[in-house]
């Protein structure tokens, strides 16, 4: 690369006298990766690249995710508008009736939520946040040149994209996609004549989902190993920073919890195709009974939730990660409880596999059961209560930066604590009784996983930029888009409580019909324009994004927030191998921010003995 | 398989780490679905019968098995070429047995009058060791990989040929270990 070829800075003379030489020119086969264009954008084992792709095919899949929900909100926002414009698109789901005015088809309606959760989830919060910013940072921030396996973490990328390419695909076959809901409860998703999208269109989304899964432990593999065996001279587990300790709790879990999930599909397929009754009992379809006894599907909901649960810490810890290294940077302090926050980490992962069941008490479990899973529910409390303090307290007194990034970081801790407290509400199981599946739940779970997490990711993107592409976003329209983001999120899921606690179900094609819900009419629509207007929002990040890789601000110095992590010291655009010649070694935690005076200091400076009188670290 | 990290005895302790990690992975998938039964059993209709004979048989076989694949890496260890070739053909041969006799096993199960498509208590015996065979297939894989190795490459020891062996035992041990538990739960869980 070019770039390694610029003059020497601080950075530079300090790897150069204190680095681990691990004879890196002396190995050439490193260098035949990139050797031509196939081999360096597509099928590249550089984990700088393999990012990027996660990331750009996690825009891709957010972009029709929303574009869904979009579709189902004008439904419920407008129930009775002509709906033929769309035809053009979704062809023969749009019904057009003798009048000419065209309607959602109502199978289709399902198919639409169906997949908005599922691409959501899997493909963008999954793949697209933790993909994508594991594979950028982890090398960078442990200062090791490429992951433990670059061939593996190759196959994890093309999995997802096969998944991808499967469920991409389902959207096309004549009877539609699935649409028993993302949760995929048999018998809906058991029986192929239950519904027209539980043929064919379940089928694909079951090996989608088996591919998605092969990717996520390809991928866990990897970035566990890295972290653990892979770090740099000098780097202590107490001294990584703290979207390290994120990305590797989430891999964790994500190898403990998505094999379950496997074990729930694989019995599930067997009862699709080979006739068990694993999940279905006494069952009459179009007035004919089956034949298969003696099965639960509340079997199913155990298997699934065990997954179920922990995923939305898959979801939510590598964002955490994210705002607690861009709050810190960008206030120009060291994080507050650095220790806690590990350890609340450490509690959540932990406290994740022991409350799937909250998903389930109205299924007919157990009353006492239900006790128990409440009491840890509520419990997971105190770790995130804990996260939330110490990010107050990060910024508190801080010299705050506010730009894109950081803006973002703030909101997603705006919205943990207002999504979280009404998980407060929903994770007792008495007052779940009357809120389970009303629109009280969507609000929660996409304010404080949804929403949220999209923040971390945005704040990730608009921080770490310059590290992938060496350019910066334009900070105009990034402020733009945080801010309708920000009040537009509030202004769709803020009302969503209000109707959620008068009752209002989720998953309903149309509330015409109900008196008691036609009071709401207003509201749905009022949501579906904050809605749509969040929608166009977006469309300025992504515009903002592609501009700015080619035409963006370049970046001039290394290390232009003044951050003290390793991935600031490598070159501008970091070759093969991340560091030219040296791996940096460490000499300090990554936060010594304002010690002594000094704005910030870098892992890679060794301990003076002025600072001894200051710390511990 | 290229790997930026020079360190080459790290990169080796780093892959037999991620082996590790993903026996883990696995470990869960059968947790999930021995305590799936666990919790499908205690509702009730639960259909009781003997185990078949050979499941008794496929067990001596694995474990034979698995003993095979460690003498031929320890002969490999102390370079005794044939012995080591050997061992480890005898211990493919085994491994393909164990599967045949698995499918006999189905066979039996089927003809007392526990069909796959009866009371969830067969269909559960059926699907975990369906998955179990699944395992060993690609322990079989990496086996044949082994002694494609051993036959194409000429003779020597080097780490890097013994940390790829030892890559396969521990997969073939922790399959025939998988077995094991499995067995001893589907006796006590009848």
């Amino acid at each position: 690369m070019a770039h390694t070829t610029e003059i020497k800075d601080a950075a530079d003379v300090l790897i150069e006298e204190y680095g681990v030489d691990d004879h890196f020119h002396d190995h050439h086969e490193g260098d035949k990766y990139q050797s031509n264009f196939l081999m360096t954008y597509v099928f590249s084992m550089d984990h700088k690249i393999i990012a990027k792709q996660f990331l750009i095919t996690g825009m891709f899949w957010a972009f029709i995710g929303a574009a869904m929900s979009v579709i189902f909100r004008l439904q419920l926002g407008f129930p009775e508008s002509d709906m033929a414009w769309l035809q053009p698109i979704l062809g023969k789901w749009i019904e057009v009736n003798d009048a000419g005015i065209g309607i959602l088809s109502q199978e289709f309606y399902y198919a639409l939520v169906t997949m908005h959760g599922t691409i959501i989830v899997f493909f963008v919060l999954t793949a697209g946040l933790s993909g994508t910013f594991s594979n950028l940072l982890i090398p960078l921030q442990v200062g090791t040149r490429d992951m433990a396996s670059p061939f593996l973490n190759m196959l994890s990328y093309w999995f997802f994209f096969l998944a991808g390419l499967v469920m991409f695909l389902s959207l096309f076959v004549s009877t539609g996609p699935f649409s028993g809901g993302w949760v995929a409860y048999p018998p809906l998703s058991a029986l192929s004549q239950a519904s027209s999208g539980s043929g064919v269109g379940m089928d694909l989304w079951l090996l989608s989902l088996v591919f998605f899964v092969v990717s996520v432990l390809l991928g866990g593999i990897n970035y566990v190993t890295t972290v653990l065996n892979l770090r740099t001279k000098g780097m202590t587990m107490w001294r990584l920073p703290l979207t390290i300790w994120a990305f590797l709790i989430t891999a964790i879990i994500g190898i403990l919890s998505f094999p379950v999930l496997v074990s729930g599909f694989f019995l599930l397929m067997f009862d699709r195709m080979l006739d068990t009754s694993f999940y279905l009992s006494e069952i009459f379809i179009g007035g004919q009974a089956l034949d298969h006894v003696g099965g639960s599907p509340i079997l199913y909901q155990h298997l699934f939730w065990f997954l179920g649960h922990p995923e939305v810490y898959i979801i939510i810890l590598p964002a955490m990660g994210i705002v607690s290294e861009v709050l810190s940077v960008h206030s120009r302090k060291p994080i507050f409880g650095y220790r806690a926050m590990v350890f609340s980490i450490l509690a959540i992962a932990f406290l994740s596999f022991l409350v799937w069941a909250h998903h389930m008490f109205m299924s007919g479990i157990n009353p006492f059961i239900s006790m128990i899973f409440t009491l840890f529910t509520l419990v997971i409390a105190v770790p995130s209560a804990v996260k939330v303090f110490n990010w107050i307290a990060t910024l508190y007194k801080g010299n705050v930066r506010f730009n894109s990034a950081s803006l973002f970081a703030i909101g997603f801790v705006s919205l943990f604590i207002s999504g979280g407290l009404t998980g407060i509400f929903l994770g007792n199981s008495a007052i779940d009784i009357q809120m389970h599946d009303t629109y009280f739940v969507v609000a929660h779970f996409h304010i404080v996983m949804g929403i949220a997490a999209f923040f971390g990711m945005f704040a990730g993107i608009y921080h770490w930029f310059p590290k992938m592409y060496g350019r910066f976003m334009n900070e105009t329209v990034g402020k733009i888009h945080f801010w309708i983001t920000m009040i537009g999120a509030y202004a769709i899921f803020w009302p969503m409580h209000y109707i959620g606690i008068a009752g209002v179900p989720r998953r309903y094609y149309s509330f015409s019909n109900f008196d008691t819900f036609s009071q709401f009419a207003e509201m749905n629509k009022f949501i579906t324009i904050a809605a749509i207007v969040v929608f166009v929002a977006q469309l300025f990040f992504v515009a903002n994004f592609f501009y700015s890789i080619w035409k963006g601000k370049k970046q001039r110095v290394k290390n232009p927030w003044g951050a003290t992590t390793l991935e600031w010291t490598t070159p501008i655009v970091p070759g093969h191998g991340n560091w030219p010649d040296k791996l940096p070694a460490v000499h300090r935690w990554s936060y010594d921010y304002g010690k002594g005076g000094e704005e910030f200091i870098s892992q890679i400076q060794p301990v003076e003995d002025w600072e001894k009188e200051y710390d511990d670290h | 398989m290229m790997v930026a990290t020079t360190d080459k005895k790290h990169a080796l302790q780093s892959k037999k780490f991620g082996l590790w990690i993903g026996l883990g992975s696995i470990t869960m998938m059968f947790v999930a679905l021995t305590s799936a039964y666990i919790v499908r059993r205690s509702a009730g209709n639960w259909l009781e019968f003997k185990l078949p004979n050979m499941f008794f048989i496929s067990t001596v076989v694995i474990l034979i098995s698995s003993m095979a694949l460690e003498l031929s890496y320890r002969a490999y260890n102390a370079h005794k070429e044939h012995v080591y070739k050997l061992w480890l053909f005898i211990a493919l041969g085994l491994g393909l047995l164990f599967c045949l006799t698995q499918y006999w096993g189905w066979q039996q199960l089927y003809e007392i009058g526990v069909p796959l498509n009866g009371n969830p208590a067969g269909s559960f015996i059926y699907a975990i060791s369906g998955l179990h065979v699944a395992h060993v297939v690609g322990g079989i894989m990496a086996i044949l990989m082994a002694i494609y190795h051993a036959m194409s490459l000429p003779f020597f020891v080097s780490d890097e040929r013994k940390n790829r062996f030892k890559m396969v035992l521990h997969y073939w041990h922790f399959v025939d270990i998988l077995w094991i538990y499995l067995l001893l739960f589907f006796l006590v869980f009848r």
